[in-house]
């Protein structure tokens, strides 16, 4: 179990490794930092101290160390369009993203697996094929277009729910702030999750069909049937749980989708979130925000992958054997 | 004569393709007895383990039983709805398949699978169905079953998890059982202690075996009786002793006459040319007639009745004695 | 075996033509309405995009013709619709019919390129890890597991800002359509590459890999010419989903403001001007644009999708 898990922490550390070198780079070479921090008409020789107070003409192999170290203590600079801290920038936004992608991954899970395994055990039924064919509309419909409709339907012609924003937020101690709290911020963030959800909801569900017709063939589940059980037993017991596993494994893919995904959310509720920051940032080329999204974000995807590989390993015993095995 | 145990009439399995139906299994009939093992041979595509699926009731769509009976007990089971044939499925009749390997649930241990089956069809409490687990275990040869009871398939070598198979099959001790090539995907030194395995355990437990192969080998050391299959059709059945030594349809004459025999040295392995026709392709009569090296007239117009030949039944017009053959 | 086939079959050859109708993949194609539905609809689109020079009414991008006092108008069958302009007008006047032909033209241009970027890139990638094996392999594997695990929106967006800083705005602007196909392109090789990779590995081993280097022609050379044929269902399949992907791919960046910019509208951001409008009651500006894309995108992926089942004998 330990050399399972410390295999998998190094490949993370090296996955950071990479995305913080991607990130410096950005950082180092699109745009001179000291331009953004003075005026045009600044003399060389003050910009030449700046650089030199900054650290820009130090070895590259410095300059990334210091980047990482700094990343480390979430240190990414000042932001070019808003002057101030970057860090502080993210982490303002930080909760009102992670409580909608989670939102949204709920109402993924608990819509998609169900809807999967019917449509796995009863790939024949009309019921099934209707759903299937529902399915490739949410994949094929972009989720901003499927926001719009929501706007104009249930905002703009109805009014039941509002359009933008997150409404009343509450701050919990420790600075994250909640809007599952307030009437007006759990009607808020239904159309948001929804819209964000259907996507990842139709992924999944079409991923557990798949899956559940792929383990419905083998020879296990024809030899459970032979046996006798009943198919509740069968299905249930056998096929659901083979099913889960390769499922488990792109949970975490998925749930690292929602967050990016989120982006585009954000961008058409005007969702006061991480993503509509990053978004700007693109337009404005503001590098920090760039890069300090980019490694927050991977930070969080790959802390994801991590409890869904030890959990991956807890349900599959082929993999626990493997563990502390070769000298049996 | 007692009545048989098992018996299949004329049965006839049918896929529908887009050019038409296919017919895999046409008119094939054959019985089999309280304790006895009935060995079936033939190429692969012979029709043998759909025959065996039928007999479970577990064709695989879009495969169907279109005409015949399969009669079990005295009791019709080729129509019975699914919670019906459910019941009887493992209870009655069990099943081995041909890959221990991907036979069992990776994710359960081999434990856990034995005494699901267990309670299925008894009303053992868990901790009784969980001694007789590693009862079971014990009977198949299976060191430390105190141990191994809780471990997972993969911990179990290939023979060691098709002895598991078998004790799954046995477990609640049905008349009958279809072995369907249970030898075929397991190392050859490994083969011979599995059917002794299988064979001494049906024996002490009274279960007939319908043992589908095409290893005439094992069904020379095994079986009591062998049915022949050829193109999805029965070409002879007959006690083993009579079908070895004195094979009547001359596709049972080729077939005996490729295995080697020990103690006939210098004799030439013979070869029966040319190969099964596709299931779309029969020609019409007898369908071995385009390799036969004996076929005639007849053989190309009608197809062969089955003709009792001194307790063997072969379908085959050599043997019509009405008929003006010389 | 000659004897046993039936003479009638084996006298009278049939025609080329015959034998593609009556091909597997034909049959299942035959059989299924709506994967031809999918493949009338898919042809269409791409013919009225392609042709959109001549079937458009109006040439949106022709200020001369386009006149203010025609903004805003719904489509042809409402009240105050007008008969010139069938789905109405945008806020500038421009018709939105032909706004959608344009764009649809441009949608698809981008979705193909980034689709053959992807796949050369892809394919390249997985001939040489599958080929050369060890390190080379590792590498360009372990490349393709951390890419994986970014969702391709996010690493689309970033070689778009990236490029957005190595080039001054109105490079970018004027640049747009290269740097779109390159980010989707790029961030979406790694399907390709496992598959390809994957058949590589089958046939490196194989003999007449051997037999090549021994006379002498460079392995790679017959590798490509064994393994592509392979692999030509799966990239096919991969390819058609991929399309579809590309497609709304770049909708989103150009919706968020990243993509096309109005001034050559493709048709993410042809709803993305209607959205602006869509408070004032002007649904018709980003509906239209939006149902096009939803259906071009939905033809697409039911054609993948019937692609997948029918290359698939497993599902048979």
């Amino acid at each position: 179990m330990a050399a399972f898990i410390l295999r998998r922490l190094a490949q993370s550390i090296i996955v950071m490794l990479v995305v913080g070198l991607v990130a410096f780079f950005m950082f180092q070479f699109l745009g001179d930092p000291v331009n953004q921090m003075v005026g045009v008409d600044t003399p060389v020789a003050e910009r030449e101290a700046l650089r030199e107070r900054l650290g820009l003409n130090d070895p590259l192999i410095i300059r990334f160390g210091k980047f990482v170290v700094n990343a480390a203590q979430l240190e990414f600079g000042l932001s070019y369009q808003h002057k101030s801290p970057v860090t502080d920038l993210l982490l303002e936004r930080m909760p009102a993203t992670i409580e909608l992608s989670m939102v949204s991954a709920v109402i993924a899970f608990a819509l998609a697996l169900p809807a999967g395994v019917y449509t796995g055990l009863y790939r024949n039924r009309w019921s099934s094929k209707a759903m299937l064919t529902l399915s490739l509309i949410g994949i094929s419909v972009p989720t901003f277009l499927i926001g719009i409709l929501f706007i104009y339907l249930f905002a703009v012609v109805l009014g039941w729910l509002p359009s933008f924003g997150r409404g009343d937020v509450v701050t919990l101690p420790g600075g994250w702030t909640t809007g599952l709290l307030t009437a007006s911020g759990l009607k808020a963030i239904i159309l948001p999750a929804l819209t964000l959800g259907l996507f990842t909801l139709t992924l999944i569900m079409r991923l557990i069909r798949a899956e559940m017709l792929e383990v419905l063939r083998t020879d296990y589940i024809k030899f459970a049937r032979a046996r006798g059980l009943t198919n509740r037993a069968v299905n249930f017991g056998h096929a659901l749980k083979n099913t889960l596993v390769p499922v488990i494994t792109v949970t975490g893919l998925l749930l690292g989708n929602l967050i990016a995904f989120a982006i585009i959310t954000e961008s058409v509720f005007q969702w006061p979130g991480m993503g509509r920051l990053f978004l700007q940032s693109i337009q404005e080329v503001d590098l920090p925000v760039m890069s300090a999204y980019l490694v927050m974000i991977s930070f969080l995807f790959v802390v994801l992958n991590l409890v869904v590989d030890i959990l991956y390993y807890v349900v599959d015993p082929r993999l626990r054997v493997e563990g502390h095995g070769s000298g049996h | 004569m007692s009545k048989h145990l098992l018996e299949v009439k004329n049965l006839r399995i049918e896929f529908p393709t887009r050019r038409g139906l296919l017919t895999a299994i046409d008119d094939v009939s054959f019985h089999i007895d309280e304790g006895e093992v009935l060995g079936v041979v033939g190429e692969s595509g012979a029709g043998k383990s759909l025959t065996g699926a039928a007999i479970i009731g577990l064709l695989e769509p879009p495969g169907r039983v279109a005409g015949g009976e399969i009669i079990m007990n005295g009791r019709r089971i080729d129509n019975l709805g699914y919670e019906e044939m459910r019941k009887i499925r493992g209870r009655e009749i069990g099943a081995i398949f041909q890959d221990p390997l991907t036979s069992l649930n990776p994710l359960y241990t081999v434990g856990r699978q034995l005494t699901e089956t267990i309670m299925t069809h008894t009303d053992m409490t868990p901790t009784k169905a969980r001694e007789r687990a590693i009862e079971l275990l014990t009977e198949v040869g299976i060191p430390a079953p105190e141990k191994r009871v809780d471990q997972y398939p993969h911990q179990f070598s290939g023979g060691m998890r098709q002895r598991v198979v078998i004790a799954l099959a046995l477990c609640v001790n049905p008349k009958l059982v279809v072995a369907d090539e249970p030898t075929t995907a397991l190392d050859v030194s490994i083969q011979a202690q599995i059917i002794a395995l299988l064979k001494k355990l049906c024996r002490d437990h009274g279960t007939a075996v319908m043992l589908v192969t095409h290893d005439m080998g094992v069904i020379a050391e095994t079986a009591d009786r062998v049915a022949v299959m050829y193109a999805g059709r029965i070409a002879e059945v007959g006690p083993v002793r009579q079908v070895v030594k004195q094979a009547k349809h001359p596709y049972t004459e080729g077939l005996m006459g490729s295995i080697p025999m020990i103690g006939h040295t210098g004799e030439k392995l013979q070869q029966i040319e040319g190969s099964m026709p596709r299931l779309t392709n029969i020609p019409t009569g007898c369908a071995f007639n385009p390799r036969c090296p004996k076929a005639f007239d007849r053989c190309f117009k009608e197809r062969p009745n089955t003709i009792d030949v001194d307790g063997t039944e072969v379908a085959c017009w050599l043997y019509d004695k009405e008929a003006a053959h010389v | 075996m000659t004897d046993t086939t039936s003479p009638k079959l084996a006298s009278a050859k049939p025609s080329l033509l015959y034998r593609i109708w009556d091909h597997e993949l034909c049959y299942s194609f035959r059989n299924s309405p709506l994967t031809v539905a999918a493949a009338v609809v898919t042809l269409l689109l791409i013919l009225s995009a392609v042709f959109a020079g001549f079937i458009a009414p109006h040439n949106p991008f022709d200020l001369a013709s386009i006149d203010l006092m025609d903004s805003e108008l719904p489509p042809a069958w409402t009240e105050d619709g007008e008969a010139r302009f069938l789905l109405g007008t945008d806020n500038l006047g421009r018709d939105i019919y032909s706004t959608i032909l344009y764009g649809m033209r441009i949608s698809l241009l981008v979705g193909f390129a980034s689709v053959v970027l992807s796949a050369v890139i892809g394919i390249s990638a997985g001939l040489v890890a599958g080929y050369i094996g060890g390190k080379v392999d590792a590498v360009i594997m372990r490349i393709a597991d951390i890419q994986l695990s970014f969702p391709t929106i996010l690493i689309a967006l970033l070689i778009d800002g990236i490029m957005r800083g190595i080039l001054d705005r109105e490079q970018h602007d004027a640049m747009i359509i290269p740097v779109l196909v390159l980010s989707i392109g790029i961030s979406n090789w790694v399907q390709y590459a496992r598959t390809v990779r994957g058949s590589t590995l089958v046939e490196r081993n194989k003999e007449y890999v051997q037999a090549a280097r021994i006379i002498g022609l460079h392995p790679i050379l017959i590798m490509i010419r064994h393994v592509l044929p392979n692999v030509m269902g799966p990239v096919l399949v991969i390819a058609t989903l991929g399309l579809a992907f590309a497609i709304l791919t770049e909708a989103t960046l150009s919706f968020l403001g990243v993509g096309m910019p109005p001034t050559e509208p493709s048709l993410g951001t042809l709803i993305q001007i209607g959205n602006d409008f869509l408070f004032s009651g002007l649904w018709w500006i980003s509906i239209f644009p939006g149902m096009t894309l939803a259906v071009l995108v939905l033809a697409v992926n039911l054609l993948g999708d019937w692609l997948r089942d029918a290359l698939n004998p497993k599902l048979r």
